[in-house]
């Protein structure tokens, strides 16, 4: 299982800014290690954010997002105590799901 | 965090059980379009997802540095004004596969997202929208990378 996210969601009148920062390796498959082998590809493909339980975003990533990759985005119509979620799934079918408060 | 040791320990033992069963995680998981995020320039990419010629467009907003010393991590957001987008991507055009981050729309959520990207040289950055109504929008960036972050 991998390391947990971090996720801070704020709102600012009817809007929420929700920015997330996942523990994540993201090997692109184009580097080579010491005995000249490739690493294999490891990365996020699959990213799906909730608004009280309601999915707000989907997201298919490439191997060219960054290590512990980062993701800002805004919610619509979130309220403070509102709880936004994010779930990932990585090439390997290893998946993490988080959870915050909106504040 | 995970140790290195740990991540590479964890890859080989997948690897391995992936090898065993003959299943090669693409197939893993039916929505994710490997095709366009293997497809090696913008115009395949946009192919494969079924998107026609992008025009250029003022509504498009690419966010980013002009010059990023470090090309494993470059901060890039895409967003736009206009009402009706179905779908946000930002491609990379000189990275190995243009193809960077696709996201979905929904009703709830603003079109504007930033992320951090991994940029091999100096390259132009686009973010594209594909519209609701078919049309395909774009604004482009020139970001200069003085140390790429896809190989070594």
């Amino acid at each position: 299982m991998a390391d947990p996210m971090r996720i801070r969601a704020q709102a600012a009148g009817d809007k929420t800014t929700v920015r997330v920062l996942m523990a994540h390796e993201m090997e692109g498959g184009q580097r080579k290690d010491a005995a000249g082998k490739i690493v294999p590809a490891w990365y996020i493909q699959e990213v799906t954010a909730t608004h009280n339980g309601k999915t707000v975003l989907t997201a298919e990533w490439g191997p060219a997002v960054s290590k512990n990759p980062f993701l800002q985005f805004v919610v619509k119509g979130a309220k403070a105590g509102d709880k936004i979620a994010v779930n990932w799934k990585d090439n390997k079918g290893d998946t993490r799901s988080d959870e915050a408060t909106v504040s | 965090m995970q140790t290195r040791r740990q991540a590479l320990k964890k890859s080989a033992v997948v690897a391995g059980l992936l090898a065993s069963t003959g299943l090669f995680p693409q197939f893993a998981f039916a929505a994710y379009n490997t095709a366009a995020f293997e497809a090696k320039n913008i115009q395949d990419a946009l192919k494969a997802l079924g998107a026609g010629a992008p025009v250029e467009s003022k509504d498009i907003t690419v966010t980013g540095p002009d010059i990023a010393e470090n090309g494993a991590v470059v901060p890039l957001g895409v967003s736009t004004t206009l009402a009706g987008v179905k779908s946000m991507l930002i491609m990379v055009e000189k990275n190995p596969a243009s193809l960077t981050a696709l996201f979905h729309m929904t009703d709830s959520v603003e079109p504007s997202f930033s992320t951090r990207a991994k940029m091999g040289q100096s390259s132009d950055v686009y973010a594209i929208a594909l519209m609701g109504d078919g049309k395909v929008l774009f604004a482009k960036k020139e970001v200069k990378v003085t140390l790429g972050g896809c190989g070594g």
